[in-house]
């Protein structure tokens, strides 16, 4: 057989090539540029080389910021999860009554990030707030302004409720795709609840958790609507999380070099994570096979 | 064990999916259930299991009531049409599940999931999982599940259909020889008339959710209850011809005449419908009171090494099997013989009023 050599293939992959070029290559270059300068007007600047880079790891403030982020996004997937699973067994399977439950779990999902901050915030309010008035009704002096413990437990109550159901949705249409002849032979081997969900729920739910940690763990490492409306990151910086520092430093002070350092950083952290988990879990699923 | 089936009705939301069976399966017997798809052969295998609960009627274990009894309380064990394994656990482990519920010990575990593997030829896969084996051995995988267990009732629900040919011919031989040595009641569902006589034993024809007839396998094929189950049981259908009876005579549609032989004259004179099956018509004459007809080629389909001919005038049509491969021209004019001798007669309402005399006759 001629083999035809050619290479005019890759002019069907330059419109992508294009494409991805605007939409990300070049203004992430473009946050590459500034991170290594020092801008004080669009006429003068100064190379400064990796000095943003230094200088952003050893800032305090962006290090508490750092372990606050890890700890609110370790906590929420730690509750999501589980609870997404366990909502997802108990919906209804078929009939009105699953359509009714589907709609009632996936509303909080369509809700505007700014907005659930702001049904928190009134929800929360000690004065008209429904939660904020009944705790203090119950006698517990609940005040997320000035309580930081108050402040973490409403933050995280407010994302569970916000991407829960997100879990669920991911979860229930993973266990409608078990054929129903496994559940069958399960109860003719006479299997337990618990064997059911461990060897034949869990194992086929695994894809869809492996999405399901990956969107939430990106998705909250991100988070900044919602606290910033909720507490503006307070009390004090008790609950200021990364995006929140980097939107102070880039818009309200305007330091374009070290917030383009930081965004960087930023950016290969979530990288980074994604990328050794998801490799951890498929070498796991390699090793099983 | 026996199992029996005491006036069984089965309805879902207002339909009826079962109808008035009655069934005795006796211990040790490999049972067939044989029927189109939608007769029902699913819904008795799962009343039969203790799936689900018949809407009337009872269902009797060594003449003891078990009708409302969970399966979980049930010693049955299943086989699907797909082929359902724990993916996470190895073959071994597969097999061995129903015993580990069972809390038996673990050397009598080993030595029976050993058995069971030797039996269908996988005890060389038993550290692999589900997902690297073949359909037929996960198929096998499967089934080792259903036989380790000991279980009183086997239920096979077409468990062959996802497999390629050779492999079900196969898999039918080594099935009947591992149920020659168990005293346990074998159910299998089949939509196959040749799957059925290939495996034997007993076979129950269902249609729509009635038991239209039971009985040793080669007796329900030779000695058909009436139209309908001759129709179910025949692959391809067996060909149905109306005719009259007057004297000495019969006429096939107003236009054939051929003289009632000395096995058909004890029919009275009136309407009946003529069987023949597709096998019995030939190319060349068997015998001499064989009737001629002369027909057109309509189709000729090749299956394997048989082939199927309809043939047909303006009259009826007729399907014949023949062996081996042969090639027609559409149209071609042929002679085609039908042996008078093997001919079943069914009266106005389908029941059966003649049988062949080599069949023992009616």
């Amino acid at each position: 057989m001629n083999k035809v050599q050619s290479n005019k293939a890759w002019f069907l992959v330059l419109p992508m090539l294009l494409l991805v070029a605007f939409s990300a290559i070049i203004p992430l270059m473009t946050v590459v540029n500034y991170s290594v300068q020092d801008v004080f007007d669009p006429n003068t600047r100064f190379f400064t080389g990796t000095e943003w880079f230094v200088a952003m790891l050893n800032d305090p403030a962006l290090q508490g910021a750092l372990l606050r982020q890890f700890a609110f996004s370790f906590t929420i997937l730690a509750i999501q999860i589980p609870l997404g699973i366990g909502i997802a067994l108990l919906m209804p399977k078929q009939g009105w009554r699953a359509s009714l439950v589907l709609i009632l779990v996936t509303l909080p999902l369509l809700i505007p990030w700014n907005v659930v901050g702001s049904i928190w915030q009134i929800f929360t309010r000690g004065d008209i707030g429904l939660m904020g008035w009944g705790l203090r009704e119950l006698g517990y002096g609940y005040n997320i302004t000035r309580n930081p413990l108050d402040a973490w437990a409403t933050i995280i109550l407010m994302d569970v409720w916000h991407w829960t159901p997100l879990i669920a949705l991911l979860c229930y249409s993973g266990l409608r795709s078990i054929p129903e002849a496994y559940y069958q032979a399960a109860r003719i081997d006479r299997a337990s609840r618990w064997a059911v969900f461990r060897y034949i729920q869990l194992p086929k739910l695994t894809n869809v958790l492996v999405i399901g940690v990956l969107l939430r763990f990106m998705h909250s490492f991100m988070i900044y609507a919602e606290p910033f409306v909720l507490t503006g990151g307070g009390p004090g910086s008790s609950t200021t999380f990364l995006s929140q520092s980097l939107a102070i430093m880039a818009i309200a002070q305007f330091d374009v070099g070290p917030s383009a350092a930081f965004s960087l950083i930023y950016f290969l952290i979530i990288l980074l994570v994604c990328w050794v988990f998801y490799t951890a879990i498929m070498n796991l699923q390699k090793d099983k096979s | 064990m026996s199992l029996k089936l005491d006036s069984i009705d089965h309805v879902v939301n207002g339909n009826a999916h079962i109808e008035g069976i009655d069934l005795e399966l006796a211990p040790g017997s490999f049972n067939v259930l044989l029927g189109r798809t939608l007769a029902g052969k699913t819904t008795l295998m799962r009343l039969m299991a203790g799936l689900d609960r018949p809407t009337r009627g009872r269902i009797l274990m060594n003449g003891e009531d078990v009708t409302g009894v969970s399966v979980r309380r049930r010693n049955v064990s299943m086989v699907y049409q797909q082929f359902i394994n724990y993916p996470t656990l190895t073959v071994f482990d597969n097999i061995a599940s129903p015993l580990r519920l069972a809390r038996v010990a673990k050397a009598e575990i080993t030595r029976r999931v050993h058995e069971v593997a030797e039996m269908l030829h996988i005890d060389h896969l038993l550290s692999r999982y589900p997902q690297e084996l073949s359909g037929g051995q996960q198929q096998r995988t499967a089934m080792g599940r259903a036989l380790v267990k000991e279980a009183d009732l086997i239920l096979f629900d077409e468990p062959l259909v996802n497999l390629d040919y050779k492999l079900r011919e196969e898999f039918r031989q080594e099935l009947r020889e591992l149920f020659k040595a168990r005293n346990c009641i074998a159910v299998y569902a089949t939509t196959e008339p040749n799957e059925a006589l290939a495996l034997g034993g007993k076979t129950a024809v269902l249609h729509e959710g009635r038991l239209l007839q039971y009985g040793r396998t080669e007796d329900v094929y030779h000695r058909p209850r009436d139209l309908l189950t001759a129709e179910m049981f025949s692959e391809p259908p067996i060909n149905v011809v109306p005719g009259l009876v007057s004297g000495r005579e019969v006429t096939f549609d107003r236009s054939m005449h051929f003289p009632l032989n000395e096995d058909l004259g004890s029919l009275a004179p009136g309407q009946y419908h003529f069987g023949v099956r597709p096998s019995h018509i030939g190319l060349t004459p068997q015998a001499d009171d064989d009737l001629e007809l002369e027909v057109r080629v309509e189709l000729a389909e090749i299956s394997g090494s048989e082939t199927f001919l309809h043939v047909g005038n303006e009259l009826f049509s007729l399907v014949l099997h023949l062996a081996g491969v042969h090639e027609f021209r559409v149209d071609q004019p042929l002679k085609v013989y039908l042996p008078t001798h093997r001919v079943y007669a069914f009266d106005r309402d389908g029941a059966v009023v003649h049988i062949p005399s080599h069949l023992g006759g009616k």
